[in-house]
């Protein structure tokens, strides 16, 4: 029972992005070293799940980026050190200063939120960066010698054109990113963003529906390897692909720390809670936050093996996994060209990658 | 009882018009039930009768006023069952035409009196609820007179739930009505005009004496059908059921049966001694014929038992309904069944759903069609997806419809039986302000949303009443619907030539609408034979995925596929697509709600 990824949750924003359903805290500015000081004394309660030599670190928000410097600074020393060390962050955030923190704090790779280049849609997403901001953080950061650089990018954004779309890519290549993670919006029902804009996005629903397709045009024309449903790398003798992530995909146990982290460790699956007040108390009194446990009996860890590899551009090996997958439909998904077998592995075809959700659903027993 | 002390009536009125509260007036006026026992219309209270342990409603009360027998017999009350009022009247000799003095003459009360008249009966018409502000007597007075062909001061006027006047009805059902005049020493002769099952005493029939007497323990048959039982009991209803050593000549009761299926003692047969067989039955038996039919199913295909033991309860008691097995590919396992009408269908289904709590699919109705193939073969055809391709004539069923609105919506209701391949009959002012419209029509133009049609264009005015009338030949289309290429039993209709285009482009267009989009494209197309008259493409899906995942999302990703996943297994497989179960319903329910 040994993790080797670890995922430590910052969340505090400056202020909350309409979309967004991540947990986050907004105006506890004061509570920032607080909450490292528990973070660390969750790490050492949890230190023996963690494999004495990590694979991968990653510190998501939230936005971290905003966490006080010196909190920032003192959580990624105390990190146990590992080949790749991810941190997100908002371009507005990054200054020289916060690069060259990041840089000596052992981080490796930055992932930072552009969404989009148009002023408009930004501020339909509520993002505080504008577009030169993206430029400059970027510029900021290879100064700072990142070598690994991530955007995030947002399409099906209320009001965005085929034209907007194909000028965020534009934007996004031209500044040369190792890797670029293209999420398409989903507005859930009942939020706030779906309230203001779900009008119109279902008037858009329509003409939004090749975004997926233009998406992965774009960034594959320019060299880029469509490695997940929603990611891309750059085409390079590294492999450029988020380890981290790669983790979550081939089914990897993580442990998580921090408010709303999740762990996977053993066919156990639990959820720290989320309020930032019970967590903090929890931990100064040197104890466990409260959690949400779940158990992953063997044909649930099946099915997420399944829903999770058929994401990846990799074949997935149906080994030991017979079960989760309904025979019939593998032949009839394969009749209609939507996944290849090759021996006892399977892989969704370019159009099955497009269907993916809908194939997988299919596909399960 | 001397025959010429008994008289045999019942009560004709349209709903609400007061027929059960009279009925209580005179149960209570005559002594039959005390104040005590009097709960408020004991006739139609089945709930009472089941908390007593008798499931069996009682069809006739006898009652005694001034030194006679009175048989009060009551009728089915709805259009469905035409055959059987009329078979409830032939065993009168008179009936009361009661009509609401507020609501004047419905198209129910007219049908029913005229059937009434054409029995030979002796009508008393009886104005009721003059207690009502907005009544207006004399006017109503004047419809019925006008209706029955007498004089408006021979209409009683009575208000039921006062008690005002129901002395004087039962006066006049011993002055006016007829007693009976049959043969005491003849050969025993019954008309069975209803029955009923009690799962304890098997079919109980109600009858009429006509000739002869009737015992217990008796052999008996039924003439029309052949059907031998023996008496176990003979007795009449005062009002809760009561043995008699014999039922006479002009006397109305029970016959315990002791058969255990309603559809060996068919309503209209004659009952007669094995001992002593009468030459003749009685004339007018027809062999009731459902006219509409649907296709039930289960929703859910784990509940095809339950249906099929549902089904089977009903027919216990309900000799006219039909069912047999069917099995579409879209629906999946449950029955054909036979209505006599549209409110036959009602009922059933109702009861289905209420006291059997099953949850239904019932397919768009379609009538009985007689069709002769080319090969010269003539056969009946129940479901559309049973119609041969190659006919040489088909025929429909015709209705004889009595539509009854003020004059102001005359124009409307002409235009929606115009529309609905009807043929005007004729006319008449029943008042000055209230029309009464005769018009064939094709029953299959009414099966589907006429009356609703017929409500909203007159603002719920109009009463509307039917008759099957015959067969005639149509210029008639079978239209099938095709979902990628595979016709879906289900969906096929049969539609006169003219309206098959828009009824195929209808079905198309509602389906587009409601199939969800596929792995790939689907073509939805309605056909006449090889011939497409309306075609649709569902274009494929082009994305179907979970933007992102990662580390905290995946159970809830993977909780979202299996409600996905879920979502699949309630669809029908149409060939290689998937159709929602409520795409199925929104097309069914083409008619009844989108127009």
């Amino acid at each position: 029972m040994s993790a080797r990824h670890l995922y430590v949750h910052l969340p505090f924003c400056a202020s909350r992005c309409g979309y967004c359903d991540f947990v986050t805290v907004v105006g506890q500015d004061g509570r920032h070293a607080a909450y490292v000081d528990a973070l660390l004394v969750e790490l050492a309660l949890e230190g023996d799940i963690l494999a004495p030599r990590l694979e991968s670190v990653f510190l998501g928000g939230g936005t971290p980026t905003l966490t006080e410097p010196r909190s920032l600074e003192r959580l990624l020393r105390a990190l146990p050190p590992a080949e790749e060390v991810t941190v997100e962050a908002n371009p507005e955030t990054v200054t020289p200063a916060v690069a060259a923190l990041l840089r000596e704090g052992g981080v490796t790779r930055v992932s930072l939120g552009a969404q989009s280049f148009q002023p408009r849609l930004l501020e339909v997403l509520e993002r505080r960066a504008r577009p030169d901001d993206v430029r400059r953080a970027f510029a900021i950061l290879r100064e700072a010698d990142f070598d690994n650089l991530s955007l995030d990018l947002i399409y099906g954004i209320p009001g965005q054109s085929a034209a907007d779309l194909d000028a965020d890519l534009s934007e996004a290549l031209a500044l040369e990113p190792e890797h670029v993670s293209a999420y398409e919006l989903e507005a859930k029902p009942g939020t706030r963003f779906t309230h203001a804009h779900g009008e119109e996005l279902a008037r858009q629903a329509d003409a939004m529906e090749s975004y997926f397709e233009r998406v992965v045009a774009g960034l594959t024309e320019a060299g880029y390897r469509w490695y997940e449903t929603a990611n891309f790398c750059r085409a390079s003798e590294r492999d450029l692909r988020s380890q981290h992530n790669l983790a979550y995909w081939r089914g990897w146990d993580y442990l998580g720390l921090g408010i709303g982290a999740v762990s996977t460790i053993a066919g156990r699956r639990w959820r720290t809670t989320p309020r930032l007040g019970r967590y903090l108390a929890s931990l100064q009194a040197g104890e466990r936050p409260q959690r949400e446990l779940e158990e992953l009996p063997p044909p649930v860890r099946d099915s997420e093996r399944v829903l999770l590899g058929l994401r990846l551009d990799e074949p997935l090996s149906l080994a030991g996994l017979g079960d989760a997958v309904d025979a019939a439909a593998v032949e009839r998904l394969e009749r209609l060209g939507l996944i290849a077998r090759k021996g006892s592995s399977l892989t969704l075809t370019e159009r099955g990658r497009f269907l993916g959700g809908g194939v997988t659903a299919e596909l399960l027993a | 009882m001397e025959q010429s002390r008994i008289r045999n009536f019942s009560i004709i009125a349209h709903i609400d018009h007061g027929k059960s509260t009279l009925a209580d007036r005179i149960l209570e006026l005559t002594d039959t039930v005390t104040g005590r026992d009097m709960r408020a219309q004991v006739l139609d209270s089945m709930e009472l009768e089941r908390e007593r342990g008798i499931t069996i409603k009682a069809q006739a009360v006898r009652v005694t006023w001034k030194g006679h027998e009175l048989n009060l017999i009551d009728t089915p009350g709805h259009v469905d069952f035409t055959y059987e009022v009329s078979r409830s009247l032939q065993a009168c000799e008179g009936a009361l035409l009661v009509v609401d003095a507020a609501q004047g003459i419905e198209a129910q009360t007219v049908a029913n009196a005229y059937l009434a008249i054409e029995n030979d009966l002796e009508i008393v018409p009886v104005v009721n609820k003059i207690d009502l502000p907005q009544a207006d007597p004399d006017a109503t007075a004047a419809e019925i007179a006008d209706l029955v062909g007498d004089t408006p001061d021979h209409v009683l006027r009575i208000s039921a739930k006062t008690g005002d006047g129901v002395a004087e009805v039962l006066d006049a059902i011993v002055e006016r009505i007829p007693s009976p005049t049959g043969d005491p020493q003849a050969p025993p002769r019954a008309l069975i005009f209803d029955s009923s099952y009690d799962q304890y005493r098997g079919v109980v029939a109600f009858v009429r004496v006509v000739d002869g007497s009737f015992e217990a323990r008796e052999p008996l048959r039924a003439m029309a059908q052949g059907t031998r039982f023996e008496s176990e009991e003979v007795g009449f209803f005062s009002p809760t059921m009561r043995a008699a050593e014999s039922l006479g000549a002009g006397e109305v009761g029970y016959v315990i049966t002791g058969l255990k299926d309603v559809s060996r003692l068919r309503v209209g047969d004659t009952l007669t001694s094995e001992r002593t067989p009468a030459a003749q039955p009685l004339p007018g038996y027809k062999d009731v014929k459902p006219m509409v039919f649907a296709g039930l199913f289960p929703t859910d295909s784990d509940e095809y038992p339950d249906l099929r033991d549902a089904l089977e309860r009903l027919k216990l008691n309900d000799a006219a309904l039909f069912y047999e097995p069917e099995t579409s590919q879209a629906l999946g396992f449950g029955f054909r069944c036979g209505f006599l009408g549209l409110l036959h269908m009602e009922i059933v289904r109702e009861r289905l759903e209420r006291e059997f709590d099953l949850d239904l699919i019932v397919t768009a109705p379609n009538v009985a069609y007689r069709v002769l193939t080319k090969a010269g073969e003539e056969v009946e055809v129940h479901n559309p997806s049973e119609m041969p391709r190659e006919v040489e004539r088909v025929e429909e069923p015709y209705i004889k419809a009595s539509i009854i609105v003020p004059k102001g919506y005359v124009g409307q209701v002409m235009e929606l039986n115009t529309e609905r391949r009807g043929r005007f009959d004729h006319m008449e002012y029943l008042s000055e302000e209230r029309v009464l419209l005769v018009y064939e029509l094709p029953l299959a133009e009414i099966v589907l949303d006429y009356y609703d049609q017929l409500k909203s264009r007159t603002r719920g005015y109009a009463s509307f009443d039917y008759d099957v009338i015959d067969f005639r030949e149509g210029k008639l289309e079978r239209v099938d619907v095709l979902i990628a290429g595979e016709p879906v039993d289900a969906l096929s209709l049969i539609v006169h030539r003219d309206g098959a285009y828009a009824r195929g482009r209808m079905l198309v267009d509602r389906l587009r609408e409601e199939i969800p989009r596929q792995f790939f494209d689907v073509a939805v197309q309605a056909a006449i034979g090889s011939r497409v008259i309306a075609r649709e493409t569902i274009k494929a899906k082009r994305k179907d995925v979970l933007a992102k995942c990662y580390g905290g999302d995946i159970s809830r990703k993977r909780k979202l596929l299996e409600q996905q996943k879920k979502g699949k297994k309630r669809m029908k497989q149409v060939g290689s697509v998937e159709v929602p179960q409520e795409a199925f319903l929104a097309v069914l329910n083409l008619d009844g709600s989108k127009k």
